[in-house]
């Protein structure tokens, strides 16, 4: 008789646990073909409540570390998914369907995506960050600074590269997330955030919650200790993308526009995606003797 | 052992006593006054600098600055002759206008105190350098000696400068006992007492920081008046110096009740300058500095300049320097 | 006797100021279509001239022209653009004394302001971006920097030449077109600023000048052909308009409101702190969205400082706008001296101690004296709305800690003031004070190579620097 194998519950990240939604509701996943493959959990207003104090809580120290050492733990992501390559090849398989090295592929750019993104942490400043000749007896320079708590609506069809392409720029420049992953294709999110757990990244950093991003996208666009919001996971859906950005409005939410359509993720991504989610601040400080 | 002041020390001064016990002390004590930056110092002088005096203001300060006035010669080339020129002048610096008052006094080496006395009188102090100016290099029995020699000779004031080696060494204990002991020789045998200006040489001080430090020194030490400059370093008195040595008087009248003049000294050669000064002390330290008793420019070309722009206000129309004397 | 200083009035007869004024649209002056306001002096309250408010159809107009003229001026070599910037910065210097005499007289600031910081500061922000029009592929925005359009511009009446240089200068050094809209209590250096354009030969429709109230601003920023909204002003209205553009591919800047905190630790250098705080609270009659609007002071140095406050803010003086010996001018405008009064009152019932200096003020005018607050707690509103007027607030802390959670404890992000001599102190702090500009031992400095704007509800973009062309360029992000 054939071994029954031991299923896994896929639950929400937050604050560095693995909590069931709040509400106690799942709802079912399919793989491409529309197989029933697991429940996820639903998540709810509370639960993207809980997420924000979470990455609040986060913020600070995560903020704190040195440049070097979020590119070292960024780069210890990308490790620790080497090494399951051949579990996240199966999820991205099941999610988007297509060939196996068409999956393999996606998860090699994920994995290199993230090796690029951990490599920016100590040069972004140098590259966006100066130090300006004023006319006077100062000392004045401009250097990045993460914005805050940032929410994140994953894109909805690329459910690996894409959640790595949205979430790597926002940690590498020191905020803190909270990503709603694709409602369709949740399971590569919920195992990239087991990926985190195990990866030194402190809990609270990225925040994971599977659910439905015009359900759960007003309240992050609305939370007021939310500082900025990436809207890429509504891109196609005109009307949700603005009246999420109105709501974003209330507290002056930096806001990445939904693109109308879901990028080629296999392209250079350049500089807007961690320059969208920094804040620069200037220091003026007298010379004198 | 704690250095006592020849005469009494105020009551507000009782509580100082501590901080001048030993070189910690003090130093702890200098070294914990407020810092001084440079560039928010400067930006204060030079915004005091725009303010603009017209009219009657400008009628008010020029005639106070003559005033204030210590006409001064302090070169080797100084004979009889030329410094009885410029007692007269001090005099009268005007001799077209009998309404010009006379300036505060009269600064020379100590050697030619007698012939400025012997034309100004009761009228006009007598002010005489001493220490081994401009230096202060020589021994302390030496530079008592010229102190006292200058005091006999009949100086009202007596402008000492401090041994700035030993402040920038770092030896403030020493520097503190050698004003307090020249003020003992400023003391006449009726015990009344010259006068006690104590010269910084801010421009071998360098920062404003020692300038805030040199001046509480000094203070502590009895002098009546600070001083910026002997006029033979360059830069002598500029308006941020004497900003700070503005501040350091009015805290320590705050702080012991006791008042001390301040005295900006070489290259103050305008009279829109020199009202520039006045302005920083009404403002700085308040008007009850606004005296030839609390405040001093020492200068010799500035009394020409303020004389011309006096004779300007008074006919409407710009004078020339063929119209005032040379001395 | 004291030292009673004369009065040194700046002469007026410089300016030449209209009885009536038009639009600038298309390189000319003309009529609105609308109806018309009137500008007055704050100081006496006198009607300086009557103003169009453009209308829907106006501004339209101005859309228009601004679309017809970036064509040309966008293919326009960065080489020559620079030419036109040049052209300008040189005019603003010569005509300066002019232009800070109508700032003055129009906006209620003391004339050695408008004189010495307004009015270089804008000179030299053409000057800088001038410049930059022809290396805009060497800024590090990409490799072939485009500009964005036709950008509309919203500009307060605090600094209004400044505020319309900050704007006008990037905008125009990428290649964009403009229609600038000033506030409706200051319009009179911008339609000079039209003249200046006009000397300058600058081809028309690169800068359009529609003057009038809310509503007009509003048919700016949300005309459908403008591609780039650019705002200054109150967090209200900027809210209003991040919610105007949502949808649209328009890029936005705004720089807002704010309610910085000026920390001053016991080892300040404490003459320089002083006058830090007074210029940080009391430059423009505290009419500065940066300004140090809360003074945080170490407990164990509170008395020494608010004694030494008290003695430096009784030696401001309060008056006449033109008088070259004023500190402090006119309140710009009935409305805002009601908005201090009303705040200020709401200070004392909440029971903050009011202090201000015995000073006269003008029978006529709106005028309001430099006044402070102690006992102030966070809780109260004196200490969280921004007054934007001369009032400080005055709040203790005890540990570098405590002083940091006070600053950030605020929806605003704007800028913030240390003052200690402890160098690895200020560096700490500059780093957890969550502001777009902090001040270290010193306060209120503006420079065009400096990028200034605001984290959190104080805004998002950044205005100077090189950081201030990403505004206005395609795809860039500072």
């Amino acid at each position: 008789m054939a071994r029954i194998d031991v299923r896994k519950t896929y639950k929400l990240y937050i604050g560095g646990a693995f909590p069931r939604s709040e509400s106690g509701y799942s709802y079912e996943v399919t793989d491409n073909k529309g197989k029933f493959v697991a429940n996820a959990s639903l998540a709810s207003r509370k639960d993207v409540r809980d997420a924000v104090v979470a990455a609040r809580k986060a913020f600070g120290p995560w903020s704190s570390r040195t440049a070097y050492n979020r590119g070292q733990i960024l780069y210890r992501i990308a490790e620790v998914m080497e090494d399951r390559r051949p579990q996240f090849e199966e999820a991205v398989r099941q999610s988007e369907g297509g060939s196996a090295a068409l999956a393999r592929g996606q998860v090699d750019a994920a994995v290199d995506r993230l090796v690029w993104y951990a490599g920016w942490a100590d040069k972004l400043a140098q590259v966006i960050g100066n130090a300006n000749p004023v006319a006077g007896p100062f000392f004045n320079h401009t250097a990045p600074e993460p914005t805050g708590v940032v929410g994140v609506l994953a894109p909805q069809e690329s459910s690996l590269l894409g959640l790595v392409s949205v979430v790597a720029p926002v940690i590498v420049t020191g905020n803190t997330a909270v990503v709603v992953s694709s409602y369709a294709r949740p399971l590569p999110a919920v195992t990239f955030s087991e990926v985190l757990a195990t990866s030194d990244v402190p809990g609270g950093v990225v925040n994971i919650l599977t659910g439905d991003a015009a359900a759960l996208g007003p309240w992050l666009a609305a939370h007021m200790d939310v500082n900025a919001i990436d809207l890429c996971g509504v891109a196609g859906s005109p009307e949700l993308a603005t009246s999420l950005e109105v709501a974003a409005a209330d507290n002056l939410k930096r806001v990445r526009r939904a693109p109308a359509a879901e990028p080629d993720w296999a392209l250079d991504p350049g500089l807007s995606p961690m320059t969208a989610f920094v804040e620069q601040k200037t220091v003026w400080h007298p010379i004198g003797i | 052992m704690p250095t006592t002041a020849p005469t009494d020390p105020a009551p507000g001064l009782t509580a100082y006593s501590e901080v001048t016990a030993s070189e910690a002390s003090l130093r702890r004590f200098l070294h914990g006054l407020p810092g001084v930056d440079q560039v928010g110092a400067e930006a204060r002088a030079a915004g005091l600098g725009t303010r603009s005096i017209k009219t009657t203001a400008k009628a008010w300060a020029l005639d106070l600055a003559i005033r204030m006035v210590d006409l001064t010669t302090l070169e080797g080339q100084d004979t009889p002759g030329k410094v009885r020129a410029l007692a007269s002048k001090a005099l009268r610096p005007d001799p077209a206008d009998p309404s010009c008052p006379s300036v505060a006094a009269v600064c020379v080496y100590g050697d030619l105190v007698g012939e400025v006395k012997a034309i100004v009188g009761d009228q006009v102090n007598v002010a005489a350098v001493a220490t081994a100016f401009p230096s202060g290099r020589a021994s302390m029995a030496v530079k008592l000696a010229d102190t006292r020699d200058a005091v006999a000779g009949g100086a009202d004031e007596i402008d000492m400068v401090i041994d700035r080696g030993a402040f920038l060494a770092g030896h403030y204990l020493q520097v503190f006992e050698e004003i307090v002991a020249t003020r003992e020789a400023c003391v006449r045998p009726d015990g009344s007492h010259a006068h006690l200006k104590v010269i910084f040489e801010t421009g071998e001080l360098q920062t404003y920081d020692n300038v805030r430090r040199a001046s509480w020194l000094a203070m502590l030490a009895g002098a009546d008046f600070i001083k910026t400059s002997t006029g033979k370093v360059q830069p002598a008195a500029t308006l941020p110096v004497t900003l700070v040595m503005l501040e350091a008087v009015r805290d320590f009248r705050e702080a012991t009740g006791v008042q001390i003049g301040v005295k900006p000294a070489g290259g103050i050669r305008t009279a829109k300058d020199a009202i520039k000064y006045l302005v920083m002390v009404n403002e700085v330290a308040g008007d009850d500095w606004l005296d030839p008793d609390w405040f001093r420019f020492g200068a010799s070309t500035l009394l020409n300049d303020l004389l011309m722009q006096r004779t300007k206000m008074t006919t409407g129309r710009y004078s020339g320097p063929d119209y005032f004397t040379l001395d | 006797m004291g030292f009673e200083y004369a009065p040194a009035p700046e002469s007026r007869s410089i300016v030449d100021i209209k009885a009536s004024y038009g639009l600038f649209l298309d390189g000319e002056f003309v009529d609105g279509r609308g109806s018309s306001f009137k500008t007055v002096n704050p100081a006496t309250e006198e009607t300086l001239a009557e103003i169009a408010e453009a209308s829907d159809a106006d501004v339209d107009l101005a859309v228009r022209a601004a679309r017809r003229a970036f064509r040309g001026w966008s293919r326009m070599s960065g080489k020559e653009r620079a030419k036109y910037l040049f052209r300008i910065a040189r005019i603003i210097q010569e005509r300066g004394r002019e232009l800070a005499v109508l700032e003055s007289i129009d906006n209620g600031k003391p004339i050695k302001e408008s004189r010495d910081v307004d009015v270089p500061i804008v000179a030299a922000h053409f000057f800088y971006y001038a410049g930059w029009a022809d290396k805009l592929e060497h800024a590090g925005l990409g490799a072939n920097p485009q500009p964005l359009g036709v950008a509309g511009q919203v500009i307060p009446w605090n600094f209004p030449l400044l505020m319309l240089a900050w704007k006008v200068a990037p905008a125009l050094a990428c290649g964009n077109t403009v229609v600038l809209k000033p506030a409706e209590t200051t319009p009179l250096t911008a339609l000079l600023f039209a003249e200046i354009c006009q000397q300058a030969d600058l081809p028309p429709g690169v800068v359009n000048i529609v003057t009038g109230a809310g509503g007009t601003g509003q048919a700016l920023v949300s005309h459908p052909d403008v591609d780039k909204v650019a705002f200054t002003g109150s967090t209200e209205v900027g809210k209003a308009i991040a919610r105007a553009v949502a949808g649209t591919d328009k890029k936005v800047t705004l720089e807002l409101g704010g309610k910085a905190a000026n920390i001053v630790f016991d080892d300040a250098p404490m003459d320089q702190a002083i006058e830090g705080i007074v210029g940080g609270i009391f430059f423009n009659q505290g009419h500065v969205c940066c300004a140090g609007s809360r003074l945080l002071v170490q407990e164990s140095v509170a008395d020494e400082v608010l004694a030494r406050l008290k003695r430096r803010m009784s030696t401001l003086r309060v008056g006449d706008p033109l008088d070259k010996n004023t500190d402090i001018g006119a309140i710009n405008s009935r409305e805002q001296l009601e908005r201090i009064r009303e705040l200020c009152e709401i200070g004392e019932a909440e029971g903050a101690e009011r202090w201000a200096p015995a000073c006269d003020l003008p029978s006529s005018g709106f005028w309001f004296p430099p006044t402070l607050f102690t006992g102030v707690a966070q809780a109260h509103r004196i200490a969280r709305e921004e007054v934007f007027g001369p009032v400080l607030s005055v709040l203790t802390f005890r540990t570098p800690a405590e002083a940091v959670e006070k600053a950030n404890n605020t929806p605003y992000g704007l800028s913030a003031g240390v003052w200690t001599e402890k160098g690895s102190r200020i560096l700490h702090m500059a780093s957890q004070l969550r502001a777009g500009v902090v001040w270290a031992n010193t306060f209120n400095k503006f420079d065009p190579a400096s990028p200034f704007g605001g984290y959190k509800e104080s805004g998002y973009g950044r205005e100077g620097g090189r950081q201030g062309l990403a505004a206005y360029l395609k795809g860039a992000e500072a």
